[in-house]
């Protein structure tokens, strides 16, 4: 092998086009993610936690974020995959004189060993004929705005200090350094391969990996995945899809807390071009019934535990009011602020850190947790206490405000409104602390009280969020506009799906916010950005409680399965136009929507109880006649 | 020498030793955590690394306090200026002759000279342990010439 490092090069950046946002791929440890392009760049990375901030941030801007890139000199196409059951990304490039696989992954702590706190490993080997690989090295700390100074130390490796902590790469060759940035160009024959460890410590002295270990350390990470995966009860027939969507969802959950984040990015754009740039790396409430209900029927019980353990105890500080969104550690999200030196992906300016959305008063979280717990607890889990004490305060907390107008489910920051989603999971929140009262599991509950509210609150959906001229739920109470939340009506057990006012909304909904090729827009904006993805899982979910035939849910699921891209993975929005992903990557919520409709279908082929939110569900004959 | 006064002191000492230690790692003034670096010669499990080396330390740091001790009764001198002046020179030595002798005695510790093997991936100190940050031999300074200060001032001469 020869090495040849570059101290000035030409360029320090590879130049031109952004990549597509569904070129992406992702790769983390529970702690942090990575995503990683088809030419081999790791463009994103934040060290040590999904938010904090990045070291490589190509991703939003290519000449300022920073990059680790690895990748063939010549022309070169690929191909890339997961291994199987593994967060670990295979890309293989092949160019006119040979064949090279880059492995990407970043290993699982393994307890009690003496490994880094947090690392990247990266391995490209050659597996035919011989070709010239360039490794580029260019971190850029605090979202672009630092320029680290690399300082080569001899076999130690080299290393660049930033923030708090101190980075460390090593490799089976020494990369040149070109004070901020470090090139490595070197031929490879079959059979010859370079391994790098790149590693952050912040609270001691760093941990320096040894090389000649890499490789046993790659397959100790890649059982642990598998170890993970063989544990997950789902048998059905979109496996291999669930299977990517829990491994993800998986990789999202910062396994200090248990809290998941809606995804690993920030202000990748909704539209291209556009200001709809949010940032995602922190934990929404309203995700939480979905996602635990994932989490208990894949037979993830202790994930499923541990998140709504951070629920009830790490968001302490605000009950009994919540917040809408929480970092990892249950603190209030960060105050909102725009990046001066990132411009964002394609120039879609701003950037953003951190979120204004804390500030937002969204009525539905309640029924997120409330039913989160519920669920819980249908699947055997106990509430202790405390948890008991903060249920009620929260269920006391819905009947003093349950009437009051919120900012809803999707975030807009024009005003509050009364949402007909809000009422719902209102209206989920007193049903379920009532279903758990009456079972047993939950004390000192105004039950009356409760009863008598959540029934009003089911009289004002049944009157005022139905417009008779539309013949369908509306948005807001009193409204005219329609939006895809409004399928979930069927979901939290407040209508059945196959109810003449359900089948008439869903016929509304397709009719205006359906695109020809099954995908939804939440709701009607002008301009419009992409089709939100988890909309078109609740549809299929939708189906597959009853609306429709088993085989409509599977058509609609395998149809929407062409929309992620070629490792499986989605991001919050679909171009109608292109297929493409947008919106930041990947996305929590997406998956939780697939493993949810997979969930409901292969329940009902299987002829099982969908959905245990409670036994006596509302759905029964006395609410219906209610709602007729 | 007073026995009683010196188990006391010393133990006072010892204990706003490692916290003003683990308060400036905490804070981010340095990676330098020494229970880590002292368990981590027993075990390679760094959970117990760090509960052996806490142990360890403050054994340690009871121990090394009899020094201090005896230099008081000799000189007769036990003011607390004088304990942060031999803290102070502690620090040095730590600082320079330990930093540069631990790579070596330390199992586990990588050696510029040879780089990281299996056995040891430590990251060594470096000179005046600036390895593990800029400000590591201000928090070094601060904390042995409280160390030192405390123990005088606690300390009742014999």
């Amino acid at each position: 092998m020869s090495a040849q490092p570059i101290v000035n090069p030409n360029h320090t950046f590879p130049q031109g086009k952004f990549p597509r946002i569904c070129d992406y791929a992702v790769i983390g440890d529970c702690r942090s993610a990575a995503l990683v392009s088809k030419d081999g760049s790791i463009d994103w990375l934040c060290w040590p936690r999904f938010d904090s901030p990045s070291i490589f941030a190509a991703l939003l801007d290519r000449e300022r974020g920073g990059l680790w890139k690895i990748s063939p000199i010549s022309k070169y196409s690929i191909k890339r995959h997961y291994l199987p059951d593994t967060n670990i990304l295979q890309t293989e490039f092949t160019t006119e004189s040979g064949t090279a696989v880059l492995t990407d992954l970043m290993p699982v702590r393994e307890n009690g060993s003496l490994v880094p706190d947090h690392e990247i490993i990266r391995q490209i080997e050659c597996t035919s004929g011989e070709l010239e690989i360039e490794v580029l090295l260019s971190p850029r700390g605090n979202y672009g705005d630092a320029t680290p100074k690399l300082e080569q130390r001899g076999r130690l490796g080299l290393r660049f200090c930033h923030g708090r902590g101190v980075y460390w790469l090593r490799g089976s060759e020494s990369l040149g350094v070109n004070e901020h940035s470090a090139i490595l160009r070197h031929q490879l024959k079959s059979g010859e391969s370079l391994l790098f460890s790149l590693s952050y410590t912040e609270n001691a002295p760093a941990i320096l990996p040894d090389i000649s270990q890499i490789r046993h350390r790659m397959s100790v990470c890649a059982d642990w995945w598998r170890q993970w995966v063989g544990a997950m009860r789902y048998e059905g027939e979109f496996r291999d899809e669930v299977v990517r969507s829990a491994l993800t969802l998986k990789l999202l959950t910062y396994v200090l807390s248990g809290a998941v984040v809606a995804a690993p990015t920030t202000s990748l754009p909704e539209r291209i071009g556009g200001s709809l740039n949010w940032d995602y790396r922190y934990c929404w409430l309203r995700d939480a019934s979905l996602t635990i209900r994932a989490m208990l029927e894949l037979g993830y019980l202790d994930e499923a535990a541990q998140f709504l353990d951070w629920m009830l105890h790490a968001t302490r500080l605000t009950q009994p009011q919540l917040r809408i969104l929480y970092t990892v550690f249950g603190n209030s999200a960060p105050k909102e602020w725009e990046s001066k030196t990132l411009r964002g992906y394609e120039n879609s300016a701003p950037v953003r850190i951190g979120n204004a959305a804390r500030d937002q008063l969204q009525l539905d979280v309640y029924g997120e947790v409330i039913d989160a717990a519920s669920q819980y607890v249908f699947h055997g889990g106990n509430l202790d206490h405390e948890m008991q004490k903060v249920l009620v305060g929260f269920g006391n907390y819905v009947v003093k405000h349950w009437d009051e107008p919120d900012e809803g489910l999707w975030e807009p920051r024009n005003g509050r409104q009364n949402h007909t989603h809000s009422r719902l999971m209102c209206w989920t929140a007193l049903d379920r602390l009532v279903s758990l009262a009456e079972q047993g599991k939950l004390k000192r509950v105004k039950v009356e009280e409760y009863k008598r509210n959540r029934d009003a609150i089911q009289q004002q959906i049944c009157t005022r969020a139905w417009n008779e001229n539309l013949k369908s739920y509306v948005s807001v109470l009193d409204g005219e506009d329609l939006d895809a939340s409004l399928l979930l009506l069927s979901w939290y057990g407040f209508e059945k799906p196959d109810s003449p006012r359900m089948q008439a909304t869903y016929e509304a909904i397709r009719r205006q916010l359906g695109t020809r090729d099954g995908l939804l827009y939440r709701y009607h904006v002008n301009p419009p950005e992409g089709t939100f993805a988890i909309c078109s899982f609740w549809e299929a979910e939708y189906l597959a409680l009853g609306a429709g035939k088993s085989d409509e849910c599977r058509k609609l699921m395998k149809s929407l399965f062409k929309y992620q891209n070629d490792i499986g993975l989605y991001g919050e929005e679909i171009d109608a136009q292109t297929g493409d992903a947008l919106g930041n990557f990947p996305q929590a919520f997406t998956h939780i929507g697939l493993i949810g409709a997979a969930l409901s279908l292969d329940q009902r082929v299987k002829g099982e109880q969908q959905l245990g939110h409670r036994p006596e569900s509302a759905m029964d004959e006395e609410h219906q006649s209610k709602v007729a | 020498m007073n026995w009683s006064s010196w188990i006391l002191s010393g133990f006072v000492a010892t204990v706003v030793l490692s916290a003003a230690l683990a308060t400036s790692q905490g804070l981010g003034f340095t990676r330098m955590n020494l229970p880590y670096l002292i368990g981590a010669v027993l075990t390679h499990d760094r959970d117990r690394a760090r509960l052996y080396g806490f142990m360890a330390h403050v054994i340690n740091g009871w121990a090394f306090s009899i020094i201090y001790v005896l230099i008081f009764e000799t000189t007769r001198n036990a003011s607390w200026w004088f304990g942060l002046v031999i803290g102070l020179v502690h620090a040095l030595f730590v600082l320079t002759i330990g930093t540069m002798l631990l790579p070596t005695l330390h199992p586990r510790m990588a050696t510029e000279r040879h780089g990281p093997t299996a056995k040891r991936q430590l990251e060594p100190p470096g000179f005046m342990a600036l390895n593990y940050g800029y400000q590591t031999p201000i928090s070094v300074f601060l904390s042995h010439a409280a160390f030192g200060a405390i123990l005088a001032a606690l300390y009742k001469l014999h």
